[in-house]
């Protein structure tokens, strides 16, 4: 399963790439990182059937996450990738937004990576 | 001889006139006397028609004594002038008659001289008394003149001291309007002080939800890190119990990788919250040296989510574009800082303003750079907002000038920034702005 985690922070990738270790070890999930909302979209133009799931955060400098959701569900991509937001804590706007745009699941910071793991036996 | 009967009255008649009230008192008799005496002389004259000598006489002798009188008397001092005029007449008159009682013939071998002489005498007394007269309207003239003065020197004396009277109040007037100005200003610079600190607190405020955001992220690293670096010890143990030892040195590896990123996280929050407390602290007004770049970054940071964390729709590119040259150089840093916030916080302002205008197709960016010159550096904050119109350019650095609508501005961040680059750091900001296309604001510190 290839999952696009897309997010501001550099350090993300060696946090998910040490979350997910063992995953990886063993080709269970793939993933590929994407700093900004625009690198996220031009990744998806480019391997366009191949995320299953996508991971982003919402503040990011530039196109947001919220902008990122918006044009993904506007690209009627095959088969459709699983979004799941990451929201601040009690950021209710935003939540409630990303939901009106059908964002697939949600997360809230500080990610609690064992739930996050839960959520992934259950999409694939 | 009559001519000096006649001339004897008018004299007295004159100087009975003439003498002030005081100095008459003693004379007036006399000069009464003098007038009856002539007036009877004129008399006596016309009834001893046929023996004039004896009335003669009388004349003469009136007259000498009135002259005597005059010229013996200080209170008549004023009259001398007349009696020069009517000296040579009496004079000439005497020494005829008393030619005429010595020797009748060579009185009337003489008659002719007298004749001309007696000519020249009245003519003389004429001249004299027209120019006595004239002396005496040219000298009452004079006096009139002098009284006159002395009217108008006494009016203004008087105004004067009226002037005095009213510049004494006007003074008291103006000490109690001093002070009252004095109070005023001492409480608008209290005010002042007031509007300063609140100003600070003001863009602390915006500044609370970035700052949340900014040490939220690297808190979550620092405990996401940690946590795993337990689980990879865990494991390193197992390898290592296994013989791995290779496997159990690539874990080790990770491990030290892991506390580096965790290091580097912990003095991020620890950035900020410096950050944060140097923002609210009241300046040292000590210049340390300060990397340029880091503080620059740090607000941009911290301004941009503060926005995000008032306004959750607004979005904005960020580009930066710092000269690692700049390095370090000798400001104070918590107001260099509120300079750079202030102006980072109005570009974002002013690219939220414009998206609200245009929406979609607007793609709003702050770049911030900073540069390397000689003996100067530059940071410059541009954006791509809709400008500042041309009539109120001139305005910006003003204190209290602002255009956002109430209660959203101060009015003090231009000024107070305007301040502390020119007047504290000796350096210069200066604003380039296109109207709906961009503005920049660049500031040059000294090295």
């Amino acid at each position: 399963m290839k999952i696009l985690v897309v997010d501001d922070e550099t350090d993300i990738q060696t946090l998910f790439e040490q979350r997910f270790r063992k995953e990886i070890r063993q080709k269970l999930v793939e993933f590929v990182f994407a700093f900004s909302g625009e690198d996220a979209l031009n990744y998806l133009n480019h391997h366009e059937h191949e995320v299953v799931l996508i991971l982003s955060d919402i503040n990011m400098p530039g196109m947001s996450g919220i902008e990122l959701l918006r044009q993904i569900k506007q690209k009627h991509l095959t088969p459709p990738p699983v979004v799941m937001m990451i929201t601040a804590y009690g950021d209710a706007e935003n939540f409630n937004m990303a939901k009106q745009l059908g964002a697939d699941d949600f997360l809230t910071k500080p990610v609690d990576f064992n739930l996050l793991k839960e959520k992934l036996k259950l999409v694939s | 001889m009559y001519l000096e009967i006649v001339l004897a009255f008018f004299i007295f008649r004159y100087l009975r006139k003439s003498l002030p009230a005081d100095a008459l008192l003693q004379w007036d008799k006399i000069f009464v006397g003098g007038m009856a005496l002539s007036a009877a002389l004129v008399v006596m004259g016309v009834m001893l028609r046929d023996n004039t000598q004896i009335t003669k006489w009388f004349t003469h002798a009136m007259l000498l004594g009135l002259i005597y009188l005059v010229f013996k008397q200080k209170e008549l001092a004023p009259a001398k002038q007349l009696m020069y005029s009517i000296l040579p007449y009496i004079a000439l008159s005497v020494l005829k008659d008393l030619v005429l009682l010595i020797s009748p013939a060579f009185s009337r071998d003489m008659n002719d001289y007298f004749e001309t002489a007696t000519l020249f005498a009245i003519i003389w007394m004429i001249a004299m008394w027209m120019i006595t007269r004239k002396q005496k309207k040219a000298l009452e003239k004079e006096k009139a003149k002098t009284l006159e003065i002395e009217k108008e020197s006494r009016i203004i004396e008087s105004l004067k001291a009226a002037l005095e009277v009213q510049v004494a109040e006007r003074t008291a007037a103006l000490t109690q309007q001093k002070e009252t100005l004095q109070q005023a200003l001492d409480e608008l610079k209290a005010t002042q002080a007031q509007l300063i600190q609140s100003e600070k607190m003001a863009s602390l405020g915006e500044l609370t939800a970035g700052i949340a955001h900014e040490i939220q992220n690297p808190l979550n690293f620092v405990n996401n890190f940690s946590e795993i670096n337990t689980e990879l010890i865990d494991e390193m143990q197992q390898e290592m119990d296994k013989g791995n030892l290779e496997d159990a040195k690539a874990i080790g590896n990770d491990i030290r990788d892991n506390e580096q990123k965790i290091n580097h996280h912990g003095k991020r929050a620890d950035a900020i919250v410096k950050g944060m407390l140097q923002h609210s602290r009241s300046s040292t007004g000590i210049k340390e040296a300060t990397n340029i770049n880091n503080l620059a970054d740090e607000y941009l940071r911290l301004a941009y989510h503060g926005l995000r964390a008032k306004d959750k729709s607004f979005n904005a590119s960020m580009k930066t574009d710092y000269d690692e040259s700049v390095g370090t150089i000798q400001v104070i840093p918590q107001d260099i800082g509120r300079v750079i916030l202030n102006l980072i916080t109005n570009a974002f302002y002013a690219v939220a303003e414009k998206k609200k205008m245009l929406g979609d197709g607007y793609d709003p960016t702050v770049c911030v750079s900073t540069k390397k010159l000689a003996e100067k550096v530059m940071i410059a904050v541009k954006d791509n907002g809709n400008g500042i119109p041309q009539k109120v350019l001139d305005k910006i650095f003003q204190p209290f000038f602002t255009t956002k609508p109430t209660g959203q501005g101060t009015g003090l961040g231009l000024s107070m920034s305007y301040d502390i680059v020119n007047k504290v750091h000796g350096g210069e900001i200066i604003v380039d702005t296109e109207e709906g296309e961009c503005t920049t604001f660049t500031i040059y510190l000294p090295v």
